[in-house]
């Protein structure tokens, strides 16, 4: 062995506590020889094509090197990864996005590929070049890797190597570098002396008034992270002042990123502060002129609910969602409409059902008829949830009448919400009450002349059947059932095909046979070849579901007899078929009916019949 | 003569520094220059072509201290950015003319345009690369493979420095959202947004998602019959990220406040001037047309060119343009052979100067117009190589409008009108100008004293 491998892995890295030693063939190969005390010159052939991949010009084959990277290293030893594959590294920012992005994960990973906590700092100069490029995702992760190897740093390099890397990043000439300093304050506060904190807190003070609004933003969006690690008194000193200028920031896309740090704060603070240091900004959010921040209010409505307790939010809040629900933007009454049962749901409970019947639900009545159908269908996902809160008796009272307005309404997104969602009704009131609007709505959606409309009603067919019964679908839903089968599109009659599987699963065997199988077999003879084929289709579905007794005896004889249809579509969708359904037929069968027809089919004079059939016949081993 | 003293007597007088361009008369189609940009610094030009390629221009670093010598440009970067492409299911062929180019404001070392053509956008990186991997294990540098039993030891890539190599690299393609040509795209002040109009729509995109875009404005009406105006430019407010607007060729401006509604159909202002009836004729309102909005510099006035003039308008003031200039007001009783020859619908782009206290635009002739807002004067000059001698002041043009022609005059049946200058830019901090005549490029700059 030759020195040149360095110092060679170490027993301690090749104890298994680090995996991406494990996955490395080559590692192995290069221990073996060493070990064996052979000529190491041939275990040094894969390393050396890694590293020379590391600069091939296919940017596949680089991807692949820095993937594995911890193979280089670890081949090198820690004194040359240090001394030169780390400076090679870091000059390497010139690469493609993809590249970069697998440098930045490996190098969170690389601690003891350099010689330890003790070497950690090596690591800073590649993830500080990489933290400063311009595509956002390569930054964010140089930005991770660098928060999970902080945590490797001694209180002392701490110090003296990360918190000048972060200094600098904050003090960049180009926001890139700043706005990646904004992730890096809340990892080392904790962990450094008094007086550098002092710096840390009044560099994140800078970041929050920077020129350029996406530094702005990057601090705003690590606000609430960066009060999580800081001292009461300076949440409400320091934080609560930046937090208050963010949120009147001129630029819409800071203020609404505010919202967002409010959830964090308004967490942090005694509840006797909320009052005075975060409802100002709060209630100013939830007016704000631009519906943009008005949206993220609405859309973190929950979280805000939460961290700021019950008694603002009956006082405060209330009112707030009142008014965002009836908004002049389409968005927020919708992004509110959506939380209308998690807002209902974590109302303090000796007020809930008073605050929904006198605030919450004349709002929503106003919904149910709103112009805009995304509000509409908003609305409709969550607005059976609120039955199992009110219970039965509002539920008939109030909230009947929204369910069946919906049901009727022009949008078909609004009445598919509604028929998904009924099994919260089903539990509260049972799903009789509805079954008269049910069914003309599920019809007409089931005709409706959007094939995705018709295909997303067919995929609430089990779950209706489930919950409406046996009975009730053999006298409505059936005839519905059968005619997507004959639909003119593709997509359609598959789903048809799927359903029927499911239903049967749910009903059983014996009602497939009574109600389904003769429909379907029916088909064979249909003058159109589709249909004809649609009958195989849902054979290969029923076959598993129905069992032998009835796929042998009465669909195998159907399949075989398609198997002189004139179109060869047909034909070899019977070999398809015979594939398909050979594992639930009996041997005796399988030998004495399929394998003729099989053979015969092989022997055909297309192709693609001919192909399938001989995969039929070896799938099967009949030959 | 009058008109030269009125022009001595102000302070500004422009020499031009540099022709960039062939001599050759005879121009090729793909090299005539379609739009100009200079960057937020001014330190980089970019030009687009009806070919498609895109030249940037690095402002002489070394010159920069040499005042008389500081609006040397040379070529920084070369690249295609659109190709000519067909597009099947409409059966349309789609130029690859780049018609606008913008500037993302500097974010790292490396510098970032967005480019257009009809029907997609593209975000450019233009990077400087000055050091190279060096060393193989495997391979001589020249490309010889060693034979691996001599390979001993490994070996780990060094950079070492090279000659400076500019890169082009496409970083996003936004594509698939406009019906109509896009006409104009702008760079919100956030940073982040940016927005795309045709002739009857403006789409909002986030510059990192490429997927997908908002619909802000759409003018298409129900039936395209009862079309009667198109959105001919579109451009964000300077600082206010919420504001911006839009011109037609009715001779409109409207402003939107995005903060209002997700869908700006409704406008918060709109911008007219009443038609004075006495000038009332044919051309009215194809005249009237909206060929270029720019906001000042200070975010306070925007301007307006239509064919015959150039407008300012205060923010603040909607009923009519707080400053009107005409820029060659001897052409009204020619817009019968102007239209026959289709020059009337030619689109004058016009720009502000680094503190909005003069505007430039120009017109035919190969004549640039320029106008001091403050001490209201303006002057008329020539892009050419023959009549100017490099840092010599050029002599401004006058356009006899009727009556007996003067000595230097130039009658207005003698004007060319394929020689026009469509597109013209203005250093935003410096006395620097860059006009486009069909396939050359004039950089000028003032006289210094």
């Amino acid at each position: 062995m030759k020195a040149a491998v360095g110092e060679g892995p170490s027993a301690a890295l090749l104890g298994g506590r680090n995996p991406v030693v494990q996955h490395s063939s080559a590692i192995r190969k290069l221990q073996l020889s060493k070990m064996a005390g052979a000529d190491g010159d041939d275990s040094l052939y894969p390393i050396a094509v890694l590293i020379d991949e590391l600069r091939n010009e296919d940017v596949q084959l680089r991807l692949n090197s820095i993937k594995k990277l911890s193979t280089i290293a670890l081949a090198l030893g820690v004194e040359r990864t240090r001394t030169e594959l780390l400076p090679f590294l870091t000059d390497t920012i010139y690469d493609e996005d993809e590249v970069l992005l697998a440098l930045a994960e490996q190098l969170g990973n690389f601690t003891m590929l350099v010689g330890g906590p003790e070497y950690v700092h090596c690591l800073l100069p590649p993830l500080e070049s990489l933290a400063t490029v311009e595509e956002t995702v390569v930054r964010d992760k140089a930005v991770e890797s660098l928060r999970k190897i902080s945590q490797e740093h001694s209180p002392v390099d701490l110090e003296v190597h990360f918190e000048p890397l972060v200094k600098r990043l904050a003090s960049g000439d180009w926001f890139t570098s700043r706005t990646s300093a904004c992730g890096l304050f809340s990892v080392c506060y904790p962990r450094v002396s008094s007086t550098v904190k002092a710096e840390i807190r009044q560099h994140f003070r800078t970041l929050c008034s920077d020129d350029t609004p996406m530094v702005r933003r990057a601090a705003a969006s690590k606000l609430g992270e960066f009060a999580k690690v800081l001292e009461l008194d300076y949440v409400k000193s320091d934080i609560i002042s930046l937090f208050t200028a963010l949120a009147s920031d001129e630029q819409d896309s800071v203020r609404l990123l505010a919202v967002e740090a409010c959830v964090s704060i308004a967490t942090l603070l005694p509840q006797e502060d909320l009052e005075t240091l975060v409802m100002p900004t709060l209630r100013q959010a939830a007016e704000d002129k631009s519906w943009r921040v008005r949206y993220m209010v609405a859309d973190k409505f929950s979280e805000l609910q939460k961290a700021v307790g019950p008694e603002i939010t009956k006082n405060d809040l209330v009112p707030a969602f009142q008014n965002l629900l009836k908004d002049c933007e389409a968005e927020v009454r919708a992004a509110a409409a959506n939380k209308v049962k998690e807002f209902c749901e974590n109302l303090p409970e000796d007020s809930r059902e008073q605050i929904i019947m006198t605030h919450i639900l004349p709002c929503v009545k106003e919904l149910v008829s709103d112009t805009n159908q995304h509000v509409k269908s908003a609305l409709a996902s969550v607005i059976m949830g609120l039955s199992t809160i009110l219970g039965k008796d509002n539920t008939v009272e109030h909230l009947l009448p929204l369910f069946l307005a919906q049901l009727k309404d022009e949008c078909p997104e609004v009445r598919l919400n509604i028929i998904s969602n009924l099994d919260c009704v089903n539990e509260v009131i049972g799903i009789r009450q509805l079954s008269q609007s049910l069914l003309p709505a599920i019809v007409e959606l089931a005709e409706d002349a959007k094939w995705r409309v018709r295909l997303a009603i067919i995929e609430y067919m089990p779950l209706l059947a489930g919950q409406l019964g046996v009975e009730f679908f053999d006298e409505k839903l059936n005839t519905l059932c059968m005619a997507w089968l004959i639909d003119h599109v593709y997509a359609i009659r598959e789903a048809a095909t799927c359903n029927l599987m499911k239903l049967v699963e749910k009903f059983g065997a014996e009602w497939a046979q009574n109600t389904i199988v003769p429909k379907v077999l029916g088909m064979a003879n249909d003058p159109n070849y589709l249909h004809r084929m649609t009958t195989l289709f849902c054979i290969n579905a029923l076959s598993e579901a129905c069992g032998q007794e009835i796929t042998t005896k009465q669909m195998l004889p159907v399949v075989l007899k398609m198997s002189n249809d004139q179109v060869a579509n047909v034909r070899f969708n019977v070999a398809k078929s015979l594939q398909k359904i050979g594992p639930v037929l009996d041997s005796n069968a399988l030998q004495t009916e399929v394998k003729p027809v099989l053979e015969k089919l092989a022997t055909d004079t297309d192709m693609d019949v001919k192909y399938f059939a001989q995969e039929a016949i070896s799938v099967l081993a009949l030959a | 003569m009058k008109s030269e003293g009125v022009w001595e007597s102000c302070d500004m007088q422009w020499c031009l520094s540099q022709a960039k361009g062939s001599l050759d008369d005879d121009v090729t189609e793909a090299d005539i220059i379609s739009t100009l940009e200079f960057n937020h610094t001014g330190e980089l030009l970019a030009t687009g072509d009806k070919g498609g390629r895109i030249v940037i221009f690095q402002q002489e670093i070394e010159n920069k201290r040499q005042p008389q010598y500081r609006s040397e440009y040379n070529v920084y970067s070369t690249f295609q950015s659109h190709e000519p492409e067909f597009d099947y299911l409409k059966s349309l062929e789609i130029e690859e003319k780049i018609n606008k180019i913008r500037w993302i404001p500097q974010k790292n070392a490396a510098h970032f345009l967005l480019s257009t053509n009809d029907k997609t956008i593209k975000l450019w990186k233009i990077s400087e690369r000055d050091k190279r991997p060096e060393g193989y294990n495997l391979k001589e540098e020249d490309g010889r493979y060693r034979d691996p039993s001599t390979v001993t030891s490994l070996r780990v890539p060094v950079f070492r420095p090279m000659d400076l190599m500019v890169e082009a690299s496409p970083r996003k393609v936004f594509a698939n959202a406009h019906t109509y040509h896009i006409n104009s795209v702008s760079v919100n002040s956030d940073n982040e947004t940016y927005l795309s109009a045709d002739d009857l729509r403006i789409n909002l995109w986030h510059l990192e998602i490429t997927d997908r875009s908002f619909n802000i404005v759409d003018i298409k009406p129900a039936n395209m019959e009862e079309l009667t105006e198109v959105i001919t430019a579109a451009e964000f407010h300077p600082h206010q990220c919420n504001t911006f607007v839009y011109s037609s060729s009715k001779g409109t401006i409207r402003m939107c406040d995005m903060r209002a509604s997700a869908l700006c159909d409704k406008h918060s202002k709109m911008f007219e001037e009443p038609e004075d009836p006495s000038n009332r004729s044919f051309f009215s309102e194809i005249i009237s047309s909206i060929s270029d909005v720019k906001f000042s510099h200070s975010g306070r006035y925007m301007m307006t060119r239509d064919y015959l003039s150039v407008k300012i308008w205060d923010l603040n003031m909607e009923s009519k343009p707080v400053e009107t200039y005409q820029v060659h007001e001897y052409l009204r009783s020619k817009l019968c052979s102007l239209y026959e020859n289709d020059c009337i619908f030619d689109k004058f782009e016009c720009c502000w100067n680094g503190n909005d206290s003069m505007v430039m635009t120009g017109s035919y002739n190969n004549f640039f117009r320029m106008f001091d807002r403050d001490h209201r004067w303006d002057v008329t000059l020539e892009a050419s190589r023959e009549n100017s001698k490099p840092f010599q002041v050029i002599k401004p043009r006058k356009v006899c409008a009727g009556g007996k022609r003067k000595k230097d005059e130039i009658s207005v049946d003698s004007l060319d009108f394929n020689k026009k200058i469509l597109h013209t830019a203005w250093h935003p901090q410096d006395s620097i100008i860059v006009v486009a005549t069909t396939n050359n490029l004039y950089i000028f700059q003032d006289k210094m004293n």
